[in-house]
């Protein structure tokens, strides 16, 4: 049970903290909303260039947005050294890293979300009548960028070189993301608005998968 | 490991290494601190005060060597309260949302009331609901103590506490200290020279390049410790 109370008040530290700076949500959308523009500006895609390439651009802009978003989340901890008051506080150091991810799922679908409708405005996709399947989507694959990213941004910000290593280990280990989650995306475009779950196994197991190493070997990402 | 609030409880450092790459930060450094013993850490800046302070919270694994608590029985840790120079706060809460996150990991029963009660004697009442990164470091460094008393530790690892305190801060502190060694709490902090707060010590070791040079109990010597090289 304590689990899961420091887990909980971890993740409402996180999210008040977050509400409270909004220095996450407003970067990682305005990247997203200036990638997307200048996308549609340079391309000027059809509608079914649209359906053809906007999932795989779009998850491009997640991916490199989400990199910007998953730095901090330990940087923070490291400037008054709040980690270490964590660890001596938790029963187990994994709640610190599920609240985290929680948060940063949460993060990463909110910005998701509300910059699918620019995305639909500007390369001229309906997502009205796939939101909720698109949801789904959207979840499972910040969830996976999430875990990953976490794990990493652990590792990155005991680094000397913390601002750039951690787009350098994450985007390579998120192609298992990248794949199912644009092919995923693209089958709902599709007139028949499949959900694909060939593509969505992949991306459970991945979650899955690495999910359960953070919970294995977690705790010696937070050791000095 | 899960906790025991209140048990007395000593610390014994057994032949501790500590390396940072090729530099040796603490070197064979092996005592013991009994339970409800006061000891005062000196040394120069550089000298392992804190890398020691924090292989006894078991933040830091040593090298070689290991830590335990004399008077812990099987897998159960004291409750250990910790001021590192760092201040272990979130600067984007406030001072009770602070305290209160801290106390609820802890499992503080009434916790809004303990962190009250701590707020007032740490004269941060008032502030109670103002960010952290409006405060002084001087209020800062008292709500860090405050944070580090929530669970009525056995025992009280304090990394130069005394810094950013003026004149009342350092008194309460002081008496703070002085109640807790009086309850049996172990109590170790690291003291830059002589002051209030390290007379109430009553054992006095000095580190010196990583290693244990003096080691001291209330007598003549004693206040040698303190005085740059020690006695040995």
């Amino acid at each position: 049970m304590k689990f899961f109370s420091d887990t909980a008040a971890l993740l409402q530290k996180e999210i008040q903290a977050e509400f409270r700076s909004h220095e996450l949500l407003t970067t990682a959308s305005i990247f997203i909303l200036i990638v997307i523009v200048l996308f549609s500006f340079t391309f000027d895609p059809t509608s079914a260039e649209s359906k053809q390439f906007g999932p795989g651009l779009l998850w491009l802009a997640f991916l490199f947005s989400a990199s910007l978003m998953l730095q901090p989340s330990f940087l923070k901890e490291r400037t008054n050294d709040t980690l270490s008051a964590l660890r001596l506080a938790v029963g187990d150091p994994f709640a610190i890293f599920l609240a985290k991810l929680c948060a940063n799922t949460i993060f990463l679908l909110v910005t998701q979300l509300l910059l699918l409708l620019v995305f639909a405005v500007f390369f001229n996709v309906n997502v009205l009548s796939i939101y909720p399947k698109l949801a789904l989507v959207f979840f499972l694959g910040s969830f996976g960028v999430s875990t990953t990213g976490t794990a990493l941004s652990a590792v990155s910000s005991q680094a000397r070189m913390r601002e750039v290593l951690l787009p350098i280990l994450m985007l390579p280990l998120l192609v298992p993301v990248l794949i199912p989650s644009a092919e995923a995306t693209r089958a709902l475009f599709e007139p028949e608005h499949a959900l694909r779950w060939d593509w969505l196994g992949i991306l459970i197991a991945f979650d899955v998968v690495f999910l359960t190493a953070l919970w294995l070997f977690g705790e010696y990402l937070l050791e000095e | 490991m899960s906790r025991r609030v209140g048990e007395p409880a000593g610390i014994k450092f057994s032949q501790i290494d500590k390396k940072f790459g090729k530099l040796y930060a603490l070197r064979r450094v092996d005592f013991e601190i009994a339970a409800g013993e006061c000891v005062a850490l000196t040394g120069r800046n550089g000298s392992g005060k804190t890398t020691l302070l924090r292989i006894a919270t078991l933040l830091t694994r040593p090298t070689h060597g290991e830590v335990t608590f004399t008077g812990a029985t099987g897998n159960v840790l004291p409750t250990i309260g910790y001021v590192s120079h760092a201040l272990m706060l979130y600067e984007e809460l406030t001072a009770l949302e602070n305290l209160r996150l801290f106390a609820r990991l802890l499992q503080i029963p009434k916790l809004e009331s303990r962190s009250m009660e701590l707020l007032e004697a740490t004269r941060l009442a008032a502030r109670a609901n103002s960010l952290v990164r409006t405060f002084s470091r001087g209020m800062k460094q008292r709500l860090a103590i405050a944070r580090a008393l929530l669970e009525e530790p056995s025992v009280l690892l304090l990394d130069e506490p005394s810094t950013g305190l003026d004149t009342e801060s350092a008194t309460w502190l002081t008496s703070t200290v002085r109640v807790l060694r009086d309850e049996g709490c172990t109590i170790v902090m690291s003291v830059h020279g002589e002051s209030e707060l390290s007379r109430l010590s009553t054992r006095a070791v000095r580190l010196d390049s990583g290693a244990l040079v003096a080691d001291t109990r209330v007598g003549a010597t004693f206040q040698s410790v303190f005085a740059a090289g020690g006695v040995a």
